[in-house]
């Protein structure tokens, strides 16, 4: 067992340090959270400077150590976090690398890490959401066409994006599993409305997504038809994945923050409030720790991460949660200002124990998956 | 990085296994037919298999070649400890491990040592020596059958690797029970199917295995840095896994896991006299809480 680097590693963190140090200052005024045109501009900005200064590929190529070290110094610096371009850079984009055709890669793959093109994820529908593989939207052949016709929901970004990971089924005689493709959409193509829905947070950041005999090229299918399930593994797989690194450092930033302003305010003379964030202070480095267990793991045995990635969501999700309900209580009645830092965080991590999985659900993975307890009915 | 155990400590921790735990009559049930009625009398301490452990290195490890000892780590010890746990073995092993080199023949296994931790001794009438003393030592009815107690008056300073070891200790347990709390979710039917088809019992489970891998890798890193706020925060996570497995291992085990036959309580117990070493949750919790402050300064 052993928690130090190699040179090269240093050396990248070093190099990767510096270079963050000398662009940041650079950047742009972050726009409003609401504005998504702005934040998607600010975004691609991002990654068009990653880019050019040779990180675009970080996610995909890079050593899973290295891809650690990148995400643990991006998030110490304050960088902009992975935002509009999460589906393209963390699951759309190395799914297609897993599972695309040469062509297909070519085709995807360079404007992603450009940061000239914005994906999408359309999974969910209204009636499919933990029972996914139960989706709906339907797709028939037209000559070199698929015609699709359905509706997606809690689609993050649709607004935005250019492209999107659709799900439809292919054979609705099949069972559930064995009758669903995988398609790269289009979002410019004719029969497609987005109706943005507001989060309890405030913003529309997520939409609702309505296809209307949408026509999708048979070249836009990864995988084979009707063996879309297996390929929607691969992407799960790895949007639970190493996609949490960077918050968990930040989530320990924020934990030494609130112990400051707690001395400031006086609530640290509390000492169950104290010993509540020495708690999570052991919670945050242990999550920590298991994130570097689980890259060396990932390195040793090289390729798509499997279900472990399950436990650490299951855990993290419900700890950051905490973390934000202390902070409440270092705000007292500041907590309920929607103007102070903290605040609307609070808000948003509601969404962690629901998307990407809910908690039941990931329980039950980790549960017949890993410990093999019987399927239940 | 590599956080990962290396091909050597995994033969370590296969070897200790083989030995105390999972297969030999070393085993809980060997240790548990010797207290048939355990609610009165304490318990002995079987010397031959002290002198085992010692053989075995469980007590050396850490000393230096020279000294007849096997050169090792806190990494190792850990990896060591984790299983005594998991084997639920009783005596005082961390304050023999932690008196080889110091106190004479405690590395073999030849003299048991006990040690005031907080306000507690455990195995006092059993030891032959006593650190750093037991003055004014009261005896406990010890809620755990296989672990003697006795409270002192001066609480005894604790030293932060007897913190370690016993979070590798109460690792042990967690996974221990998790695995119990498995089997018996698999085998037992009811409503016609095993128990472990229903939600609530796989979630039971699903959680008591989220608290293992987490303590897991909280403990491994603290034994590899040997930092104190490490130790800590790996104490912490330790106790919780194993307590909380112990009390939903036994939920899982309905009416059987309220007997004394089923094993199932004396994991429980064994886990609440570890959470009291080392000044209890409050002393690491304030550690924790302190080094925010320190961290920014
Ligand atoms: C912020 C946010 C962003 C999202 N972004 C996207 C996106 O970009 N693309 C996309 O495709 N989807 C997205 N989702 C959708 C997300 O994946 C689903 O919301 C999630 O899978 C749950 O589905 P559901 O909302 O239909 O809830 P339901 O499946 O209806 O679940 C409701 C409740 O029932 C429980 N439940 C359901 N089935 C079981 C079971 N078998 N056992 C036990 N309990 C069960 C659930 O745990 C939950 O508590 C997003 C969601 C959120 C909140």
């Amino acid at each position: 067992m052993d928690l130090s680097y190699t040179a090269e590693e240093d050396e990248f963190r070093a190099r990767l340090r510096e270079w963050l140090g000398k662009v940041l200052p650079t950047l742009p005024v972050k726009p409003s959270p609401d504005d998504w045109p702005g934040r998607r501009a600010y975004d691609c900005g991002w990654q068009r400077m990653l880019y050019d200064a040779g990180y675009g590929h970080v996610h995909w190529d890079a050593s899973p150590t290295t891809r650690l070290i990148f995400l643990e110094e991006t998030e110490k610096a304050g960088a902009p976090y992975v935002g509009a371009n999460f589906v393209g850079l963390l699951h759309a984009g190395p799914t297609l690398a897993a599972e695309g055709t040469a062509e297909q890669r070519e085709r995807w793959l360079p404007p992603v890490l450009r940061g000239d093109e914005v994906w999408c994820q359309g999974f969910s529908e209204p009636d499919a959401g933990s029972d996914l593989a139960a989706l709906r939207t339907r797709a028939w052949r037209d000559g070199d066409d698929y015609v699709v016709s359905g509706s997606k929901i809690w689609t993050s970004h649709a607004e935005v994006a250019d492209w999107c990971e659709l799900l439809v089924r292919t054979d609705a005689d099949a069972p559930k599993h064995r009758g669903i493709s995988w398609l790269a959409m289009p979002m410019s193509a004719a029969g497609i409305t987005v109706r943005p829905l507001r989060t309890l947070a405030g913003s529309a950041e997520f939409a609702e997504v309505f296809l209307d005999e949408v026509r999708v090229p048979v070249g836009n299918r990864v995988g084979d038809e009707n063996d879309g399930w297996r390929v929607t593994m691969v992407t799960l797989s790895f949007e639970r994945g190493t996609a949490f690194v960077g918050e968990v450092v930040a989530c320990r930033r924020v934990l030494g923050e609130l112990a400051v302003e707690a001395r400031r305010n006086g609530r640290w003379d509390d000492p169950v409030l104290r010993r509540q964030l020495g708690r999570l202070n052991a919670e945050f480095r242990a999550l920590w720790r298991l994130t570097q267990w689980n890259v060396s793991e990932a390195e040793a045995s090289g390729g798509v991460p499997g279900v472990g990635g399950s436990v650490f969501k299951l855990r993290y999700s419900h700890a950051r949660q905490e973390l934000y309900d202390v902070a409440a209580d270092v705000l007292g009645p500041d907590s309920l200002d929607l103007e102070r830092a903290w605040v609307l965080d609070r808000l948003s991590s509601l969404s962690y124990t629901i998307a990407a999985g809910t908690s039941q659900i990931q329980q039950n993975i980790v549960a017949e998956r890993i410990l093999g307890l019987p399927k239940g009915r | 990085m590599r956080f990962q155990l290396t091909d050597d400590q995994r033969a370590l921790r296969d070897a200790v296994r083989g030995v105390v735990g999972r297969s030999s009559s070393a085993g809980v049930w060997g240790l548990v037919a010797q207290f048939p009625a355990p609610l009165k009398g304490a318990p002995r301490l079987d010397r031959g298999f002290w002198r085992g452990l010692g053989e075995l290195g469980v007590f050396s490890l850490r000393l230096a070649e020279v000294d007849g000892g096997a050169g090792l780590g806190l990494p190792e010890a850990v990896l060591v400890f984790e299983e005594l746990g998991w084997a639920l073995v009783p005596g005082p092993l961390v304050a023999t491990h932690l008196a080889a080199g110091v106190v004479p023949g405690a590395a073999t296994g030849e003299t048991v040592v006990a040690a005031a931790d907080g306000s507690l001794v455990e195995w006092l009438d059993e030891a032959d020596v006593v650190l750093p003393g037991a003055e004014g030592a009261v005896a406990l009815r010890s809620v755990d059958p296989l672990t003697p107690l006795h409270r002192v008056p001066a609480p005894a300073r604790t030293d932060p690797v007897a913190v370690l070891l016993t979070a590798a200790e109460q690792l042990g347990t967690a996974a221990r029970v998790c695995g119990l709390a498995v089997q018996h979710a698999r085998t037992r039917e009811q409503f016609g199917q095993p128990i472990g088809a229903f939600q609530a019992v796989k979630h039971l489970c699903a959680q008591s295995l989220v608290r293992v891998e987490v303590a897991r890798a909280a403990v491994y890193a603290a034994a590899v840095t040997g930092d104190v706020v490490d130790i800590a925060a790996a104490r912490l996570l330790a106790d919780e896994a194993a307590v909380r497995g112990a009390l939903d291992c036994l939920q899982v085990h309905g009416g059987m896991g309220f007997t004394w036959e089923s094993e199932v309580h004396l994991h429980l117990k064994r886990a609440w006299v570890r959470a009291r070493r080392g000044g209890g949750n409050t002393e690491s919790e304030e550690l924790l809480a302190a080094d925010l402050l320190a961290r920014a300064a």
